[in-house]
């Protein structure tokens, strides 16, 4: 017999906190303005204002950005936790569905009809994204509960399109602050202020409990609708519920840094190897796996080009294409 | 005392094709109640109607004398277990985990288990035969073994009924004894109410305390095996030539398929 559940839970929890917890540090260490490890340690636990430009650096450039990479990594993470159980497909993902890119396309045309951050461009993020997801959910109907293929072909097509489509909205404006939109578009975080990174928190936080709330109705839906309903799961209400709560989550992210792949993919599936698939655990070690990938993704993607940086997109894309591939061709055996 | 199951006047209609017409028949509590028919009977729809999964459009169905539309989704869970015909096995649950699935009607949203609940998974696995396979995961099992972790399941959820939708189609002779030996055995056992659908007309003699027949959606014949498998009504209901006699195995009826060619050789 399994030992108690939280028994597992904790353990787990507590390993993948002090990782995140670890890389997060590094992170706020390592950057172009030399520094050390005492030196920062120092500044974040006591008050001695040794080095202000220092000090300065680690407050405001990068603590938020870590928190920032922290937060999408778990919010990624867990969007493709939510996917991979509601479409019962492993290789289902926010970036690889399409819905990344269906935020992408409503957080550029907001941009482009020069709506705010909050709530203009937020909101028509969150229309992409609900548009994409239902456009997803038509076309791959009828095919008993979503044949894994041809779930992710229609992803793949839904992709594909939304690709041309921010292209052709980027090619058919000039507007100045398209300029980067280029490097946003691969996923930036480079560009967090403390602010920011306290809004983002505060919208995606009540997502964290709300998913893992309802983290135990996954596993029963995972034993098929009827006999989830024969357990007391209001199943339709469920799955619209947490459909929608990540498309919110991934929307949000997306318009704040772009479109990052792939680690709804990569995380779950390493902490599926690890501890099984009872989402209560799932769900708590996604967003803290998940953060502290993110963040050591960030960090590669500061020190490893031999000048300036590269979006923290492209290297969960370098690692987490491969990885779907190989998965793919592992599941058809 | 209230029978566990009354069905009154129920209807049902997929569109405008109707599937069940007027059916009304109690099932006593402690029954081992087999459905049967030809395909597109509605044995099925009846069964996800009775397990609450379909709500019917027309007519009313009673669980001890209580309107099923009056119990919520939960009290329901507590009262009627029910098993597919088909689960879907592709995330790597264990064995124990998915039995203990079962307790979540009597649990919070976490479904955070207490000591006894671990108590009621370990005996719904040794009722069972599971013990051995307690930390396996799920796809790694046979039909058969499947089958059985879905039924322990079901026993965990320590209900008063349990349906079951052809909980022998698609496995080999042994496990089909050993499933239908488990249902003589929640029933007499637990004092279960076990409600099937089957395919398989012998099987239901063997071991169906009251059977009911259903053509097209209705009422063809409901009673004792040896009183609904007679050569009428089976003839009547499956459109086929067919051999009734009794079975060496005991008082109850067997049923034979006659081929086509050696009904020729009779003429």
């Amino acid at each position: 017999m399994k030992p108690h559940f939280l028994k597992r839970l904790l353990p787990v929890a507590f390993v993948l906190s002090i990782l995140l917890a670890g890389v997060m540090f590094l992170g706020i260490s390592v950057g172009s303005t030399g520094s050390n490890f005492g030196d920062v340690w120092r500044s974040l636990l006591t008050n001695t204002r040794a080095d202000s430009v220092l000090e300065a650096i680690i407050w405001r450039i990068r603590l938020p950005r870590v928190i920032l990479a922290a937060l999408v990594g778990a919010t990624l993470s867990l969007g493709g936790l939510v996917f991979q159980a509601l479409l019962r497909n492993p290789l289902a993902e926010p970036y690889i569905l399409g819905i990344s890119g269906g935020s992408a396309i409503g957080a550029i045309l907001g941009i482009i009809l020069g709506l705010s951050y909050f709530p203009g461009v937020s909101i028509m993020a969150f229309t992409g994204s609900i548009g994409t997801l239902v456009l997803l959910l038509i076309m791959s109907q009828g095919q008993a509960v979503f044949k894994k293929d041809s779930l992710l072909l229609s992803g793949v097509m839904v992709n594909a399109f939304c690709s041309a489509v921010i292209m052709f909205l980027i090619s058919m404006t000039r507007d100045a602050r398209l300029h980067n939109i280029m490097f946003w578009l691969m996923g930036d975080l480079s560009t967090a202020d403390i602010g920011q990174v306290g809004f983002l928190a505060a919208a995606l936080l009540p997502c964290f409990i709300l998913i893992f709330w309802l983290s135990n109705t996954m596993n029963l839906l995972l034993l098929g609708r009827d006999m989830a309903q024969t357990m007391g799961v209001n199943v339709k209400i469920v799955t619209l519920t947490l459909l929608i709560t990540t498309s919110y989550m991934v929307s949000i992210t997306v318009s704040y840094c772009g479109l990052i792949g792939f680690v709804g993919l990569v995380i779950p599936h390493l902490l599926r190897l690890v501890s099984g698939s009872d989402h209560r655990i799932l769900v708590p070690a996604s967003i803290l796996g998940g953060g502290a990938y993110m963040v050591v993704c960030d960090l590669l993607a500061k020190i490893l080009p031999s000048q300036g940086e590269i979006p923290a997109g492209v290297i969960t894309a370098l690692i987490g294409a491969p990885l779907f591939i190989f998965l793919l061709k592992r599941s058809r055996q | 005392m209230n029978p566990a199951i009354n069905i009154n006047n129920l209807n049902y209609s997929y569109g405008t094709m109707p599937v069940l017409e007027n059916l009304s028949f109690k099932i006593e509590r402690g029954d081992l109640f087999i459905i049967i028919g030809p395909n597109g009977s509605g044995k099925s729809t009846l069964l996800r109607l009775i397990a609450g999964i379909i709500r019917a459009g027309d007519g009313q169905i009673e669980l001890f004398g209580n309107p099923i539309r009056n119990y919520t989704r939960k009290a329901l869970a507590r009262k009627i277990a029910y098993v597919p015909q088909t689960v879907p096995v592709d995330f790597p649950f264990t064995v124990s985990e998915v039995v203990l699935m079962g307790r979540s009607p009597h649990l919070g949203m976490l479904g955070l288990e207490r000591e006894k609940d671990l108590v009621i998974t370990k005996q719904a696995m040794e009722f069972t035969g599971l013990e051995q396979l307690a930390h396996r995961k799920t796809h790694q099992l046979s039909g058969g073994e499947c089958q059985r972790v879905f039924i322990a399941r079901a026993i965990c959820q320590e209900t008063d009924i349990i349906l079951l939708d052809e909980p022998t189609a698609s496995l080999d002779l042994a496990h089909q004894t050993r499933i239908m030996d488990l249902m003589e055995k929640l029933q007499k056992e637990k004092d279960i109410t076990v409600v099937m659908v089957s395919h398989d007309v012998n099987l239901a003699a063997m071991y169906g305390k009251t059977l009911l027949l259903l053509k097209e959606g209705q009422i063809l014949s409901r009673g004792k095996p040896d009183e609904v498998l007679t050569f009428q009504t089976l003839e009547a209901a499956y459109g086929c030539t067919l051999l009734v006699d009794e079975s060496p195995l005991g008082h109850f009826p067997r049923v034979t398929p006659v081929p086509e060619r050696l009904m020729k050789i009779k003429d």
